[in-house]
């Protein structure tokens, strides 16, 4: 990926993360969410990652989000806190989310170019990425995992079944 | 033409992660918050991609697999909290819940 | 490309409580009416077998799929625990779940799953493991603490423990994927042996990991100054899954805390040792000095836990094998004098009335004498005094740390000691001197309870005289992670 290419996206991509913390209306939230995860899939392909891009996209943006969009329209969230504003709290939000993020930001300036691995200059192996290549990965060595979040989905399915029916038994 | 480096990318996923982190504490509606936390996630759906690209394993984007997993997971219980929570007081502000105020 | 090699002796009590949590769901469609104690006893029976099938494997050293899943003796010893922790927690809940009207099959199920991702992550020798652990644990306790859905208070700790959970485990994830970008792996074996010897370009990362991984592992212990969620939802959640809260998600975050700090990143132990000095003092400070104020019995103690929780993370900062092993003791009395302070808590409240506040305990002590031993016994322990498992376990971390040479650390807890001993005695100055004593329904009508009484009584007594059997374990379990 080069340069030239990158510094849209990337404005872009945090633009519109922003946009999902500053819109005051939750649709507005979601549909820059909606936006940020597009991004962000446009970046998978650039880093040889199709599978996940396309899993980013038809599970996160279409499965995930369409949860989200429907709760809000099911609550019929309109006005959105009206509340006291809290200028010192968010105050030192910011700042501490500043230092936070510069603290982060100069680790990775010193890791720099001296991260293991080869780096992003040389060619990725044949068919990184593909679905071939994260199956084969997926089904023999991340089996115990795989079958983990087999036991994690039934937990969030009775737990949602249980929250969310009318009756309670 | 050069590469941009892993340490770009990088750098784009940890202001993303902060991004995140600031709407959690800032936001006081419940959906938004959770919406935030998302974008945490996916902060380090996208370091875990480019470290797989910059050493050339495919383990960074198995994980995000199973991150996704979490996600949907997390997504279906905590909408159904909220709803729930809606059902009693037909508001998911912050502030208008008693032992939600931090 | 091989298949993994997959170890049926490491999967075995795990599997185990995977097949009761199934049968438990299935046979909920059978039972008809609402008497559904026989989901209970099947629970039960599922988490004693995992126990025992942990406690025959003590000599097995299994593990397997690629070295990321152990069941090492360290592993086998908070099965025990975790175990314990389930099975007294579904006991208590036999006679609970009658006095309010609760989904009993799925509050089970769910009771179940939260100890598999409990195992999981004692079991977990690989980071992914351990947040999909952690996430099946979590998952399943927010959904526990707002089943309660008549109850306002309930929903409201649900969605407060969903939203900080989430976020806490944001921080897991991104210390994760840092730890991926310096060492190209998540299994934490080969990251200890890199860290053996480090070089320049993967320090900052693997720092930057070990902090975004305090972060998150604060935030599950509920230690200072990552607590503030800990009060609310201790007090809204059912009190039985408040208790599973207070021990067994603090026992499985610590289990997994401490095998990766004191064994994969034990090479970073001067950098990180400092840090958790600090969340131990303020957690120690803040818990004990926040309990002095609260006049609601499950307030105070989600405090009190907080206070624990520094005098835990003591034993992390000494950073050495009678560290850990103290730990993991102290862990294990915590677990029985907790538990049974909240079955007390339980005993006291009656259908339509919590009666939560302390003053509510007035006079309980000599109207009620089995109740108020219990409660003197579990009391007398948090506060520390000798002979009951508080105080060797106290005695154990605080001379763990004093031989690593953090002599104010040890001072600042003792005198939190001290002042600790001031709201667990005013709780039996109230039952004690305290007068109109409330009516509680008998004991003799809630056999489960008075079981779960007796035994976490029993115990906190039996370990705090005789602890050398029970340390030794311990020991053995943290050598096991090779420190």
């Amino acid at each position: 990926m080069s340069l030239p290419l990158f510094l849209p996206l990337a404005a872009l991509l945090l633009l519109s993360a922003l946009g999902v913390v500053l819109n005051t209306h939750p649709v507005r939230s979601a549909m820059c969410l909606v936006a940020t995860l597009f991004l962000l899939a446009v970046f998978f392909i650039f880093l040889d990652a199709e599978f996940v891009a396309a899993l980013q996209i038809i599970v996160y943006a279409g499965a995930i989000m369409v949860v989200f969009l429907f709760v809000i329209m099911l609550l019929n969230l309109e006005k959105d806190e009206v509340g006291r504003t809290r200028t010192g709290w968010h105050m030192t939000t910011m700042v501490s989310a500043g230092l936070f993020a510069i603290g982060l930001l100069y680790i990775v300036y010193r890791a720099g170019t001296l991260l293991p691995g080869a780096g992003m200059g040389v060619a990725a192996p044949a068919a990184f990425g593909s679905l071939e290549m994260v199956a084969l990965r997926l089904f023999t060595v991340y089996l115990l995992p795989f079958e983990i979040t087999g036991l994690l989905m039934l937990a969030a399915v009775v737990g949602a079944v249980v929250l969310a029916k009318k009756k309670v038994a | 033409m050069t590469a941009v480096p892993t340490s770009s990318f990088i750098a784009l996923s940890v202001l993303l992660f902060s991004i995140g982190a600031i709407g959690v504490l800032v936001r006081r509606n419940a959906i938004v918050i959770f919406m935030c936390i998302e974008l945490m996630l996916n902060a380090a759906n996208l370091a875990f991609v480019t470290f797989a690209r910059q050493q050339g394993s495919i383990d960074g984007q198995v994980i995000v697999f199973f991150v996704m997993t979490v996600a949907a997971a997390e997504a279906a219980v905590g909408l159904a909290i909220i709803i729930a929570v809606f059902r009693h007081r037909q508001t998911v502000n912050a502030d208008d819940l008693r032992l939600l105020r931090w | 490309m091989h298949l993994t090699d997959i170890s049926w002796p490491a999967l075995l009590p795990g599997l185990i409580v995977t097949v009761t949590a199934l049968v438990v769901l299935v046979a909920d469609l059978f039972i008809e009416g609402p008497d559904r104690e026989g989901l209970g006893w099947i629970g039960l029976v599922g988490l004693v077998a995992a126990g025992i099938a942990s406690a025959v494997l003590w000599n097995a050293n299994a593990g397997g799929f690629g070295d990321t899943f152990l069941l090492d003796r360290y592993a086998i010893f908070f099965n025990l625990v975790l175990c314990l922790t389930g099975a007294l927690t579904l006991l208590m809940s036999m006679d609970y779940l009658s006095s309010i009207t609760l989904p009993s099959g799925e509050y089970y199920v769910l009771l179940l799953l939260a100890v598999l991702g409990m195992m999981v992550m004692a079991q977990a020798n690989d980071l992914i493991i351990l947040f999909l652990g952690l996430e099946l644990m979590s998952i399943s306790i927010y959904v526990l603490a707002g089943i309660w859905r008549p109850d306002l208070r309930s929903s409201e700790a649900a969605l407060k423990y969903f939203l900080l959970g989430a976020f806490a485990s944001g921080f897991l994830l991104f210390g994760i994927a840092m730890a991926y970008g310096a060492f190209g792996t998540t299994t934490l074996t080969p990251i200890a042996s890199q860290l053996a010897h480090l070089s320049v370009e993967q320090r900052p990362l693997a720092l930057a990991a070990a902090g975004l991984l305090l972060v998150g592992f604060g935030f599950k212990v509920a230690a200072a100054p990552f607590h503030a969620w800990a009060p609310d939802v201790y007090e809204g959640a059912p009190t039985s899954v408040t208790a599973l809260m207070a021990v067994g998600v603090k026992a499985a975050a610590f289990a997994a805390f401490v095998r990766v700090f004191l064994y994969a990143l034990h090479a970073l132990a001067l950098d990180w040792s400092w840090l958790v000095w600090v969340l131990a003092v303020l957690s120690m400070t803040i818990g004990n000095t926040a309990a002095l104020m609260q006049r609601n019995i499950k307030r105070m103690l989600a405090y009190s836990s907080i206070a624990h929780a520094g005098y835990l993370l003591v034993g992390l900062v000494a950073a050495d094998t009678d560290g850990g092993a103290s730990m993991l003791y102290y862990l294990l009395g915590y677990a029985v004098m907790t538990l049974g302070a909240f079955s007390v808590v339980i005993a006291v409240g009656r259908r339509g009335e919590p009666n939560e506040e302390v003053s509510d305990y007035a006079g309980l002590g000599f109207r009620y004498p089995f109740l108020g031993i219990c409660m003197t016994i579990f009391m007398l322990s948090m506060a520390g005094i000798p002979l009951f498992v508080g105080f060797t376990g106290k005695f154990f971390l605080f001379s763990a740390a004093i031989e690593q040479g953090w002599v104010w650390l040890v001072i600042i807890a003792a005198l939190n000691s001290v002042v600790s001993a001031y709201f667990y005695l005013g709780v039996l100055m109230q039952m004690y001197m305290g007068e109109n004593p409330r009516e509680v329904q008998g004991l003799t009508q809630r056999p489960y309870l008075t079981a779960t009484l007796l035994f976490t009584a029993f115990a906190t007594i039996v370990l705090g005289i005789f602890p050398s059997w029970a340390f030794d374990l311990a020991r053995s379990a943290v050598q096991s992670l090779s420190v």
